[in-house]
């Protein structure tokens, strides 16, 4: 049974989660321009839910985030090798990309490009395994 | 531009990837492995006509440019790798089927499989030297848990030596890639090509072809062989022979490829030294199939024997030794498997791989006993069969080169080679039967229809050796003249004087 003496740092992991969370997300859009990318954003956001299994136990995080990551990770490869198929049905060459500006509601004129469909299977395979691989050893224990 | 470049590398990824998703489903796995693989051999075979219309077919991945973006080429000597690979790699696919288990089936062993082909084909069809260092790992990560799934005691040991020497290994091609883009500055093989002939290949370049030669020999088991009879021994039987198959081949793919489209300036150093490396690993590798009386063991080190005939054809850098090369590889990749699912029938039936303990098979299984005597007639080059044509060429090529020491080794090995092969034909197969059907430990169901498919493959490609020939003679114009590739990938401009 878990100390219960632990109010400090659950009540820091809430806060930090947030803060985390955002940044992983941050990093992810920044990824075209500036420095980030699927790659760390999904280690990123991987690790905000490490630091939710180390604050609270892992059977409760799952309840709340019922997430196959095995399966998450091979949908985010499939995502990424799909839109290299996506410019093979245009007739260009594998993993050609497209972009094009778009005036969104909120963001005003954005550059929206298939290499963030790209990036997007990235994270999600990076999150996948990272995941996979802590709640793995953590069961054989 | 050509888009079917990519498929053979798409198709099993994509497949592999879905099979993660749906794991419990084994009968669906099963199917959309057939499927995957049949369409990539297809698909090979489009390729194959294509290139023999048009020559060699390039797909410049996003629209890039060679030498910036990265390139996929294929040739007619890697496009027949890739048809052998999925044909061979269909029939221990459907072997696998009765004979893995159901634990492994489970454990992702049908994803891991396609995966594994996926590094395979990725090998054989890239253009680019990084590109070929990733595919080397997607098939080095498949194959160490294809190693050690299931995790018995045997293959846990074994698996731990396998992936220590391949990530050594992985470290070494990563390094020598360093050193051959700070001289050169470029990473297509086309216009590494262009540069090292522009450079002219001094010493430094040569000695950074000697440390590629390394590199591959690892991987191929060329001399440096150390690490794979223990490793190709622990896994499942259909494991193993897939990596007989195609794992060391990919290995022999990129050392024929590096000598005869980067590094064939210098070849009274390079190419002797590959002579004399498999002219060592021939008569170690015969050494040691003649020395045990277990039959992976025998079976494991005919592997090694192979990989140093083959590239003894590429040292002797003559179109005959070449033309010998390609049919080799193309029998080996069959005939190695073929080796591996007999002999791991016979231990699944008998229960034991001593051959000592085992005798009189022919009686209960006639089929098995006469496909394992075709099996091995064609492993030492009996004339109709498909083992023989290439021994003649590799043979021909190295006494035209002038080293006939190399091609008298070759003969020496292929009589020991016969003798090791004939003594599991004569110790397990003749002789009084004492298994009953009451002691048998398996059973054969299922487990023949790969093995005949495979031997007649090999009787096919031994018969119909003519009508190889139109093929393998334009792989060989293509591996003989390295500004043809050059052409394909970048074009007329960059072909200088040559």
């Amino acid at each position: 049974m878990k100390k219960q003496n632990d109010v400090i740092l659950r009540s820091v992991t809430r806060i930090a989660v947030i803060i985390i969370l955002t940044f992983a997300i941050n990093l992810f859009f920044s990824g075209h321009h500036a420095p980030g990318g699927g790659f760390v954003g999904g280690l990123a956001l991987a690790c905000a839910i490490t630091l939710l299994f180390l604050t609270f136990d892992i059977e409760s995080v799952r309840e709340n985030m019922p997430v196959d990551f095995k399966a998450m990770a091979a949908t985010g490869v499939l995502i990424a090798i799909l839109t290299g198929v996506g410019g093979m049905i245009y007739d260009d060459a594998f993993l050609t990309q497209a972009f094009n500006y778009y005036n969104l509601p909120l963001f005003g004129k954005t550059e929206l490009a298939t290499a963030m469909a790209f990036d997007l299977g990235v994270a999600l395979a990076v999150i996948g395994t990272a995941m996979t691989i802590i709640i793995t050893i953590s069961e054989d224990r | 531009m050509n888009n079917l470049l990519i498929l053979p590398i798409i198709i099993p990824l994509i497949t592999g990837m879905f099979m993660v998703i749906i794991r419990k489903k084994i009968n669906v796995q099963r199917v959309l492995g057939i499927l995957a693989i049949a369409g990539t051999g297809a698909v090979s075979a489009v390729l194959i006509s294509q290139i023999k219309a048009s020559g060699i077919q390039v797909l410049h991945i996003g629209g890039w440019e060679a030498p910036f973006g990265v390139s996929f080429a294929a040739d007619m000597f890697s496009a027949l790798l890739l048809l052998t690979s999925s044909i061979v790699s269909l029939f221990c696919l459907i072997y696998a089927f009765r004979s893995i288990g159901k634990g492994r089936e489970t454990h992702y062993f049908y994803p891991l499989f396609l995966f594994l082909l996926t590094g395979v084909n990725g090998s054989f069809l890239t253009g680019d030297l990084f590109n070929l260092f990733v595919c080397f790992e997607v098939m080095l990560i498949s194959s160490y848990v294809l190693i050690s799934i299931g995790g018995t005691r045997i293959q846990l040991r074994e698996s731990i030596k396998y992936v220590l020497v391949n990530v050594l290994s992985s470290s070494l091609f990563l390094v020598a890639i360093a050193y051959l883009y700070a001289t050169i500055g470029t990473l297509n093989f086309a216009h590494l090509s262009v540069r090292v002939a522009e450079a002219g290949q001094n010493g430094l370049l040569t000695a950074i072809s000697l440390l590629f030669l390394i590199v591959f020999g690892l991987k191929a088991g060329l001399l440096l062989f150390f690490w794979l009879p223990g490793s190709y021994s622990a896994p499942p039987t259909a494991i193993a022979a897939i990596f007989a198959a195609l794992l060391t081949k990919v290995g022999i793919y990129s050392i024929i490829r590096m000598f005869t489209l980067v590094f064939y300036h210098e070849p009274n150093v390079t190419h002797l030294i590959i002579g004399i490396m498999s002219a060592l690993t021939m008569v170690l590798g015969a050494i040691g199939a003649i020395a045990y009386w277990n039959i992976k063991k025998i079976i494991t080190y005919n592997v090694i024997v192979g990989v140093g005939f083959i590239l003894a054809g590429l040292a002797s850098g003559t179109p005959e030794g070449l033309t010998g090369a390609i049919y080799y590889l193309i029998h080996d990749i069959i005939v190695k498997a073929l080796l591996f699912l007999i002999g791991g029938t016979i231990i699944a039936i008998t229960g034991t791989a001593n051959l000592r303990d085992i005798s009189g098979l022919i009686q209960t299984y006639p089929y098995l006993g006469w496909m394992f005597f075709i099996a091995a007639l064609s492993l030492a080059g009996i004339p109709p069969l498909s083992g023989f044509i290439g021994k003649v060429f590799i043979t021909e090529g190295t006494f035209e080169a002038g080293y006939i020491w190399l091609g008298a080794i070759g003969l020496l090995t292929s009589l020991m080679v016969l003798y090791s092969v004939m003594k599991i034909f004569m110790n397990g197969f003749w002789g009084e039967s004492y298994l009953y059907e009451e002691n048998e430990k398996g059973k054969t169901k299922g487990l023949l229809f790969p093995i005949a498919a495979l031997t007649a493959l090999t009787i096919a490609l031994g018969v119909g050796a003519e009508g190889i020939y139109a093929f393998s003679d334009l792989a060989v114009e293509s591996l003989m003249n390295p500004s043809l590739y050059i052409e394909a990938v970048l074009g007329n401009n960059w072909v200088g004087p040559n």
